[in-house]
């Protein structure tokens, strides 16, 4: 079978805002034509619910804001060769992180949802629930180790299509006159 | 023995959410939960910020509607400016507002929920998905792509960006549309609207096939919230909010944010990030209301635009009073999109649209404001308090999503009930539950966010469902 020599990809989010991924949908009829070049095997768009295994190539998305985003990203890690840090949530923090300067996430959480811990949600008895958030926000980078940061808030389609028709050809980047943060 | 049947992640819809189905010793289900994973705290860090960064920064609360996000932001600033904005630059927030509900409707259609309608709920969840659609029926696919792109190249047009344009800014815009750039708008219209009628009339078609789906995919009696212009035709800016019945009776009209807001109460369950606001004076049960495509064509007296209200004719027809079918959603998102189309023609057909006093210039006059604006999800609020100099001192977001949580609650278990069997559980009876909270299309990167109300505390639900105990909020 044929779709078995393409490079595998899959698309991830962690903590964000889904724009990076709206600016993959973007590159509109020009996705028909890559998915051609490429397996698709895991996306939020998909009804792929695991992780799969032997990931060629995998764009992730915001930054790690809770433990159910650091364990898949670790998993991810560990699954896949090539791991693009897609948007500046991903390579740096950006507004995911703008709650880290108020310290413990506890007054964030008691902001939204009163201050009895019995009912915040993600906290004490109710962590089995919801995922508990991470105390402070992370770039992919402090977790695991990045392969190419493609940033910008969200990244431009044009340089989305540049860096996967690269990648899906099994060719190496050179990021450094296109992408701009931002 | 009871047990506990979870579907997580939800797929194919914006953000995080798991599903967690409660089944008794016999195996029927006893209760599900709809919960909401993710949390990023806005209210909190953009307090002691300047209100005029708060288009661009709340903006990023969503990817798929940031342009919402960014004009209740602008509409809650011109009221802290205590400005009346030009009319271009309310003619033009209006045009990128519609662009935006084309594109992310849109979304929700054809990349989204089309699979389940096309290849079947039972379909191989492998290919269960917008290239499978592809594949099945090119056509199709690539037009709903080009009709997202072509809500997506109005905004870039207009507003400069794709994605989070820095453009609406409190006291009205800060660029014009150049003739080139409505020319070029209007250029794309025919296909867009040759696109929208032809999938409506696909869409119709296939009903036939969905009974089953529109009778219990969240089809029950609530309240509906949406708004309209002085004489009660559907609007999406610069409107008032109508509150109506499960009969049709409109039980409040013309309410600005602030008359609006201030009739909703929210509560708060420790299994979700996601909180519920219903309508106060009728408390969490009775006060459901649902919010978003259904809602506003449920509330609304008309479209205003001649192919739009042809086809909410034949909408109407599918019930006697307001239509109560969640699935229905599907059907007025499509109505939506060609409603569109037509009023951005009617709006560039304008000699305002060209317009170049598109800023009104003050500096802070109030000190609280409440903006708000209808997302593609439904109505959003925006309500800022500032200091003296323009610092946020309390932030709220009633975000659309979270006022259908209710509702997206009821929708899972009135599908549980009637397709979940514990005997012969199949992967696509969950994915049913699931196309049931797709019918609202929920955007969850936005939706879990403060309301003006500290939480009303209720049900302590256990394991195996039993109410421990109920609360209320301390008054
Ligand atoms: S980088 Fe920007 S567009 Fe991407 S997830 Fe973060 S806020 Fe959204």
């Amino acid at each position: 079978m044929e779709s078995l020599t393409r490079p595998r990809v899959a698309t991830v989010w962690l903590g964000g805002c889904s724009g990076c991924h709206m600016s993959l949908l973007d590159l509109d009829e020009r996705l028909l034509d890559l998915a051609e070049r490429m397996h698709l095997v895991y996306s939020p768009f998909m009804d792929i619910k695991q992780f799969p295994e032997h990931v060629d190539i995998a764009l992730v998305e915001g930054a790690v804001a809770n433990e159910d985003n650091a364990r898949l990203l670790r998993l991810v890690r560990s699954r896949t060769a090539v791991l693009v840090a897609f948007g500046d949530c991903a390579v740096a923090g950006n507004v995911t992180a703008l709650r880290n300067p108020l310290g413990d996430p506890m007054p964030v959480l008691a902001r939204s949802y009163g201050t009895d811990t019995s009912r915040i949600p993600g906290v004490g008895a109710n962590a089995g629930s919801v995922p508990p958030l991470v105390p402070k926000v992370h770039m992919l980078r402090s977790l695991v180790a990045v392969d190419y940061y493609l940033p910008g808030c969200p990244p431009p389609a044009d340089l989305i299509f540049f860096v996967l028709s690269e990648l899906v050809a099994g060719r190496t980047l050179n990021l450094q006159s296109r992408a701009t943060l931002g | 023995m009871s047990k506990t049947i979870t579907i997580e992640p939800v797929s194919r819809v914006e953000g995080h959410a798991k599903i967690t189905i409660q089944l008794d010793d016999q195996g029927h289900v006893l209760d599900t939960r709809f919960h909401v994973l993710e949390f990023r705290g806005f209210e909190a860090f953009c307090e002691g910020r300047h209100f005029q960064e708060m288009p661009a920064i709340t903006s990023r609360i969503c990817g798929i509607c940031p342009v919402s996000h960014m004009l209740a932001s602008a509409d809650a600033g011109d009221r802290l400016l205590a400005v009346e904005i030009p009319d271009t630059a309310l003619l033009l927030r209006r045009v990128v507002n519609l662009a935006q509900i084309v594109q992310s409707h849109a979304l929700s259609f054809f990349y989204l929920s089309s699979p389940d309608m096309l290849l079947g709920y039972d379909a191989d969840p492998a290919t269960r998905n917008v290239l499978g659609v592809a594949r099945l029926n090119p056509e199709l696919a690539r037009r709903g792509i080009r009709l997202r792109q072509f809500g997506q190249s109005v905004i870039d047009i207009i507003a400069g960006k794709r994605i989070h344009p820095s453009w609406a800014v409190a006291g009205g815009v800060i660029a014009a549309l150049s003739p080139e750039g409505r020319d070029l708008i209007l250029a794309g219209l025919p296909e867009a609207l040759a696109t929208a009628t032809s999938t409506l009339e696909w869409f119709r078609g296939a009903l036939d096939n969905h009974t089953m789906e529109v009778d219990t995919f969240g089809h029950f009696p609530t309240l509906f919230l949406g708004m309209v212009s002085p004489d009660g035709t559907l609007e999406t800016y610069g409107g008032r909010l109508r509150l109506m019945d499960a009969t049709g009776t409109i039980i409040a009209d013309q309410l600005d944010a602030k008359a609006a807001k201030a009739l909703l109460a929210e509560q708060v369950e420790p299994w979700s990030y996601l909180k519920s606001p219903y309508y106060a004076p009728l408390g969490p049960v009775d006060g459901a209301y649902r919010v978003g495509p259904l809602a506003r064509l449920n509330v609304a007296d008309r479209c205003g635009t001649p192919l739009a209200d042809e086809e909410l004719h034949r909408f109407r027809a599918r019930a006697s009073g307001p239509v109560l079918a969640s699935f229905h959603y599907h059907y007025a998102r499509l109505i939506e999109i060609l409603y569109g189309l037509e009023r951005i023609g009617q709006l560039l057909d304008n000699a305002d649209a060209l317009g170049t006093d598109i800023l009104a210039r003050a500096s802070r006059n109030r000190t609280h404001g409440i903006g708000m604006s209808e997302a593609p999800r439904g109505t959003l609020f925006h309500d800022y308090t500032v200091d003296e100099n323009g610092l946020i001192t309390r932030l709220d977001l009633l975000i659309a999503t979270g006022q259908n949580n209710l509702a997206m609650n009821r929708t899972v278990t009135q599908i549980a009930k009637a397709f979940v069997d514990d005997a012969h559980l199949t992967e696509g009876m969950l994915n049913r539950v699931e196309a049931g909270i797709r019918a609202f299309d929920p955007c969850l990167s936005c939706s879990t966010h403060a309301a003006g109300t500290m939480p009303l505390v209720v049900d302590l639900v256990a394991a195996d469902g039993s109410v421990l105990q109920t609360l209320s909020r301390p008054s």
